[in-house]
């Protein structure tokens, strides 16, 4: 495997683009969001970015910050999973994988949500669930919009075995609920949105967006290669793929994301 | 009397003995060697027990993918009265890995979902060896939604190595459809009894797995990611599988032990490939009891309970408290 630099860890002037593969100057990507000025690839953000960059400045009231992970299956592949997690929580500051809260976005009050594709790639384990869950809940009970910004490379989180697989229909049922109480969902999808997340509360949305150019789909691209054995067609399971195939609503650049989810909610009424 | 076959490894020592009881019964027949193949048969059984009642994760694995085991189409035979099979998800086409129809439980009339994953090599291909595509889902999404209609229980029967991952798959949304279908099936006002009766893989499993009830046959097993999959992951070499069977726990035992299915369903002796029938009505007793359970219960309570049950699910600590959602982690521990 050639060497990679773990996601999230900012080093150095320059950066190679994933998307032109052009050296792009760092501070010039920073000051549009981390968009490419040159192609306009998204790069990744931190879920404590994403707050900054969609909710209106120091009103995000964060809930549920203690839940921490747990090791229920006592899970060890060439590590312990346990030394793992305190390794991610030192690296990112992040207990798990997802950010939840309370905010307002241009003076609208919601419920919102974010997963860090660099936390255990996004995985959703227990932690993941359960913060997402209350959300949707208290979203449910207090009448608020509700936007969950995903980001996972990893789907269910493999550590956590069945109990993750189970969070995707606890999410999804706590989703239901909302849904029947008339609540407004609005799912963005960012770079990469994959797997157990893909198949739960990610395409679950009244109304879905994804940034341009994210790897989204259920199978990963690798897997499906090794089963039908031909070569994946050019820009397979990306946003504009899903676009064309109609399973979003809208891809919105960065840099229109806070403007496009306060004119879904003002239309809906919400 | 059928000659004896060699199965898996792990089964040898019961090879053998059969074979010696062959040997025997071809010689002539006197009282003391009719003793003796009394005497073997005897302890044949107490060997299957014992190898049978302590199955390795992925000796679990190889049984619940075992060639004779029974799948849906068997069940829908040996469990049901009067299938009446309804085919397409009035979308795209009729995924032969995803059967459902009208079907008798002794005198309840139910609908039955399940996944096929075929016998012979032709009925494996047509049905892509038990992975549904997502007109599979939507398939059984609709059939769910009449079911509800009309007032029927829903009946679940999972057997799948995972939804299939392919190019068409991917186009007419895999994601959606198992999303979609745990939203719904969360709230749909029917009563719905879920079975894992072999493979219980990942969202291809989940996708037709929210119900009232989740139930699993005794050697099946129910997993996050498939054993070689986690091994590909985690160890980059899929010859780590049997290992990664251990690390995911995901045995009918563990599976109860988590509070994630409710009932495990003992299999006949060495296993539900060995006695078709045997299995067939141990499933048909728990649905049915299962099903008068559920049916006494008045469905806003019925609903509730469905919620809480998966709302439950999971572990983690809250703050400093060993706050355990679930029910089992000082068991576990």
């Amino acid at each position: 495997m050639n060497k990679r630099q773990k996601r999230g860890v900012p080093e150095g002037l320059w950066q190679r683009c994933p998307g032109c593969h052009n050296s792009i100057y760092r501070k010039e990507a920073e000051k549009r969001l981390n968009v490419c000025p040159e192609c306009d690839f998204h790069f990744y953000v931190s879920a404590a970015e994403r707050i900054v960059q969609v909710l209106d400045e120091g009103t995000f009231e964060e809930w549920d910050g203690d839940l921490s992970p747990a090791d229920p299956l006592n899970f060890e592949d060439k590590r312990k999973y346990r030394d793992k997690l305190l390794d991610e929580q030192k690296r990112t500051g992040m207990n798990d994988a997802a950010i939840t809260g309370t905010g307002m976005i241009r003076a609208r009050r919601v419920a919102f949500g974010v997963t860090d594709s660099s936390f255990f790639m996004g995985s959703m384990g227990s932690v993941v669930g359960e913060r997402l869950a209350r959300l949707a809940e208290r979203a449910t009970d207090q009448d608020l919009p509700l936007i969950i910004v995903s980001g996972s490379g990893g789907g269910a989180r493999m550590h956590e075995g069945i109990l993750s697989l189970m969070q995707m229909a606890k999410v999804s049922a706590a989703l239901a609920r909302y849904d029947e109480a008339g609540g407004l969902y609005i799912s963005v999808l960012t770079n990469p949105t994959m797997g157990g997340v893909a198949a739960s509360f990610a395409s679950l949305g009244d109304v879905v967006f994804a940034e341009p150019k994210a790897l989204i789909g259920f199978a990963g691209p690798r897997t499906i290669k090794a089963t039908i054995k031909i070569e994946l067609p050019k820009g397979f399971q990306t946003s504009e793929f899903l676009l064309e195939h109609g399973y979003i609503d809208r891809i919105v650049s960065r840099d229109k994301l806070k403007s496009e989810i306060a004119r879904t909610i003002d239309y809906c009424g919400k | 009397m059928e000659a004896p076959a060699p199965g898996f490894e792990f089964e040898q020592p019961i090879f053998e003995l059969q074979l010696r009881i062959a040997d025997l019964q071809k010689q002539e027949q006197t009282p003391e060697l009719q003793d003796e193949v009394r005497k073997l048969r005897r302890e044949e059984a107490d060997l299957t027990k014992q190898i049978y009642g302590s199955l390795s994760p992925w000796e679990t694995v190889k049984v619940s993918r075992h060639k004779d085991r029974p799948h849906t189409v068997d069940y829908l035979s040996l469990v049901f009265d009067d299938f009446v099979e309804l085919h397409g998800d009035k979308f795209f086409g009729d995924d032969r890995a995803m059967r459902a129809g009208f079907a008798k439980l002794d005198q309840f009339k139910v609908l039955v979902v399940g996944h096929e994953k075929g016998r012979t090599y032709k009925e494996k291909s047509a049905c892509y060896f038990g992975c549904a595509h997502p007109e599979g889902y939507r398939k059984a999404m609709a059939k769910m939604r009449m079911a509800t209609k009309f007032k029927l229980p829903v009946i679940c029967l999972i057997d799948t190595p995972g939804a299939y991952p392919g190019i068409g798959a991917e186009e007419r949304g895999q994601a959606q459809v198992i999303a979609e279908n745990m939203f719904e099936m969360s709230r749909l006002d029917t009563p719905i009894l879920c079975v894992v009766i072999g493979e219980g893989g990942s969202g291809g499993a989940l996708g037709i797995g929210v119900g009232d009830r989740v139930a699993m046959l005794e050697h099946s097993y129910y997993s996050v990611i498939s054993p070689e999959g986690c091994a590909g992951i985690l160890w980059k070499s899929h010859e780590y599988a049997e290992r990664a069977a251990t690390a995911l726990k995901f045995t009918s035992s563990d599976l109860k032990r988590l509070g994630v299915v409710d009932d495990v369903i003992p299999e006949p002796l060495g296993g539900a490939h060995r006695d078709h029938h045997q299995t067939a009505r141990r499933v048909k007793a728990h649905l049915i009891k299962s099903l008068r359970e559920l049916l006494a219960i008045p469905n806003d309570e019925r609903l509730a309970q469905r919620y809480e049950k998966f709302r439950r699910m999971g572990q983690f600590l809250d703050g400093n408290l060993a706050a355990q959602a679930g029910s089992t982690a000082d068991e576990s521990a």
